[in-house]
């Protein structure tokens, strides 16, 4: 994927470009908004990275209405220090499609950035998912393994579900917190370890491959392979 | 409007940077800028003025009226003398004038009768007076009558044979009358004046009393003595009333102070215990690691042990947020109810994990004008709380009901509780009682809790569950929510 990461601070930025490549993508970096925001209009970028405090007179919130206004609906990342709940209301607003606050573990934002790419593409409605021999059928909202039907409660469904869009990719807990429970805070109990565990068992337990992994330190994947 | 004004007064005593600043200037303030003398002055001007103006026209209306009754009288002497001669010629005119003027019942009368020559007929004026030239005319001019100088009222009339006859009335009585009323009135304008002037003064010394209290309470303050309160006069008056207002702002800003240092205080012992632990960490790594796993371990554990300062700071930022009030403006009407269900969901099966019932009740509407989030993170906080302290195979009681206008979200463990001496202090920030010293937490949950509460006019009790502990999160409602339709909450 082409990343643009429109970061000022030399260490994040360095930080971000590297961990981004390493994880396999093609990443542009602009250490201020005028730069940020004619890459990002002259250029095709899968997902942008995008600070709101930015040297250059243009911050992150004007780049991204900006590029809005030119109809550019490329998925935008705010990663920002400005962490109150206006602030991330106000980063949304303008278009942003995620807001991450500073300090953040790397692992949530590749995360994120991925998520949001593989939700760009699947724009059409879908009505079955497919993760090797399991399937979902989002109409009669039924689950199959193989040739055995799963029962699951409706909770459970949705989190097969998120896990299920996003397969192949990190999924954080944070992440599920916000898309499955709409959770905006970390609770102190852990809580979607016990869920995605319950899930486990009645999706992984009886078979012989697994398909829901656990990513040190960072969330859960659903994969057909091993990880 | 006096309250206004006298707001505005108090606050020119007040500001303190510049009473600190230039003492000087204050103290020597000329006596227009005081607002005591002020007002004693606009009250002495308005009252004069409308003193002045009742005399004046008092004055103006009997003098007037005195003028206007001899007008009358002449006129009608002066027809009734024109007759006598159109019915009885000369003859019959003198022998009027002359039983006027023998006739004692109106002393004042002034008649003069002459020839088409110029002499005199009859009359009791020895000339004609000086200045009178037209006829059917009022005069007001000075005459000898007797050899006596007086002022007179005159009009003059010529006759048909050119007999120029004039009749008057002695006004010098009336003249003398209208002038001690003129001079009673100076008097009492210019006594009404030094009466304003002491008013002034008096009125200045009341009010300089009245505020001194104001003023040096704030002028304390400003120096740091936050301490300080207004005495209250007990008269329940307007200076009472501010006193009162200006008492609960010093309360309040002496409550946010307190809030600041405990904040200092925490941020400097709190804070600084995971610091020094992240940094040992890193610091030992680097010194003793013998492999790439020791300093990879080392490094994972001080970025981990930098996420919990990390948590505990934006707890803190988000406790600032909500006891500011500023998200009160983000306040809608949603049913508690489905949030509440989700939560039980949610923290059921770790309940259930750890060998713990859940032993939920949730009423099945609970309309509140309020912030979803928030309530959603204070009632996990509780069930935090509830799961982290409880001993598995017991019960934890959720309980949500709307009993007389008031939604109360009860949480009941049986742990071990808080003891009584700590439960007002549970909800201080960074507060751990003794025996949760050793379980992971930053003891900012119940904080968070009570700001909730507090931003929705509610409160957090804490009480004892015999044993364990119950939190009971009271929300009132304030009318506004019990519209018919609550809006369903909004995803994102």
């Amino acid at each position: 994927m082409r990343i643009l990461v429109v970061e000022d601070d030399k260490d994040v930025a360095g930080f971000v470009v590297k961990g981004l490549r390493e994880a396999g993508h093609t990443v542009e970096h602009a250490d201020n908004g005028r730069d940020g925001l004619f890459l990002a209009a002259s250029e095709n970028f899968d997902a942008i990275i995008l600070d709101r405090m930015l040297p250059g007179g243009i911050d992150g919130l004007r780049l991204l209405e900006t590029l809005r206004a030119q109809d550019n609906a490329t998925p935008v990342v705010f990663l920002s220090a400005l962490g109150q709940v206006d602030d991330r209301v106000k980063g949304l607003k303008a278009g942003g499609d995620d807001y991450l606050t500073k300090p953040f573990a790397f692992a949530e934002l590749l995360a994120r950035v991925e998520a949001l790419t593989r939700r760009g593409k699947s724009d059409g409605p879908t009505t079955r998912l497919v993760v090797g021999d399991l399937e979902m059928d989002l109409l009669s909202r039924s689950v199959r393994r193989g040739t055995q039907r799963i029962d699951l409660q409706p909770r459970e469904f949705r989190l097969l579900e998120y896990l299920m869009r996003h397969a192949g990719q990190v999924v954080t807990r944070t992440m599920l917190l916000e898309g499955v429970w709409d959770y905006h805070f970390d609770p102190q109990t852990n809580v979607i370890d016990v869920h995605v565990s319950r899930l486990r068992q009645k999706i992984d337990k009886p078979f012989d491959l697994p398909l829901l992994h656990t990513v040190r330190n960072a969330g859960y994947m659903l994969k057909a392979e091993e990880v | 409007m006096e309250n206004q004004r006298s707001g505005v007064g108090w606050w020119r005593f007040a500001p303190p940077a510049v009473a600190a600043a230039q003492p000087q200037k204050r103290r020597s303030r000329p006596l227009i800028r005081s607002a005591g003398i002020r007002f004693a002055l606009i009250y002495a001007v308005v009252f004069g003025i409308s003193a002045f103006l009742l005399a004046f026209s008092l004055w103006y209306s009997t003098v007037g009226l005195l003028q206007r009754q001899v007008e009358i009288s002449i006129r009608n002497d002066s027809i009734a003398l024109n007759e006598h001669f159109t019915t009885g010629g000369l003859p019959s005119l003198i022998a009027a004038i002359h039983d006027r003027m023998t006739d004692a019942l109106d002393a004042d009368g002034i008649y003069l009768l002459l020839d088409p020559l110029g002499n005199r007929i009859i009359g009791n004026l020895d000339q004609w007076p000086v200045g009178l030239t037209e006829t059917s005319t009022w005069y007001q001019l000075p005459v000898k009558r007797h050899g006596v100088n007086s002022v007179a009222l005159l009009r003059a009339s010529t006759l048909p044979g050119g007999d120029q006859l004039l009749v008057g009335r002695d006004v010098r009585a009336r003249a003398e009358l209208r002038n001690v009323l003129r001079d009673g009135l100076i008097w009492a304008l210019g006594l009404m004046f030094a009466l304003g002037i002491i008013g002034a003064i008096l009125i200045r010394s009341l009010f300089r009393r009245m505020i001194r209290d104001i003023s040096t309470t704030t002028r304390a303050i400003a120096r740091g003595d936050l301490t300080r309160r207004i005495p209250k006069t007990g008269d329940g008056d307007e200076f009472d009333e501010l006193a009162e207002i200006i008492n609960d702002m010093l309360e309040r800003i002496a409550r946010l102070m307190d809030g600041v240092r405990q904040v200092s205080n925490a941020i400097a012992h709190d804070l600084r215990t995971p610091i020094t632990r992240a940094r040992t960490r890193l610091e030992d790594a680097s010194l003793h690691a013998h492999s790439l796993d020791d300093l990879q371990s080392a490094i994972e554990r001080a970025t981990q042990d930098l996420d919990g300062i990390v948590g505990v700071f934006e707890a803190l930022l988000r406790i600032a947020e909500i006891e500011a009030g500023s998200r009160r403006a983000a306040f809608c009407k949603t049913d508690l109810a489905p949030m509440l269900h989700d939560i039980d969901e949610l923290y059921r099966a770790v309940a259930e994990e750890r060998g713990l019932t859940l032993h939920t009740q949730i009423a099945p509407e609970l309309p509140l004008l309020g912030d979803r989030e928030l309530i959603q993170q204070a009632v996990a906080n509780l069930l935090d709380n509830a799961l982290k302290f409880t001993a598995p195979g017991t019960t934890i009681d959720f309980r949500a009901r709307l009993e007389e206008m008031v939604i109360e979200i009860t949480i009941a463990d049986r742990g071990p509780g808080i003891s009584p001496e700590d439960r007002n202090r549970a909800t201080e920030r960074f507060f751990r009682a003794e025996t949760a010293r050793n379980t992971a937490g930053s003891g900012l949950g119940l904080a968070l809790v009570a700001a909730v509460a507090q931003l929705h006019h509610g409160t957090l009790h804490l009480a004892d569950n015999h044993p364990g502990l119950r939190a009971m999160i009271s929300l009132p409602l304030r009318g506004e929510a019990l519209g018919p339709k609550p809006q369903p909450p909004a995803k994102g």
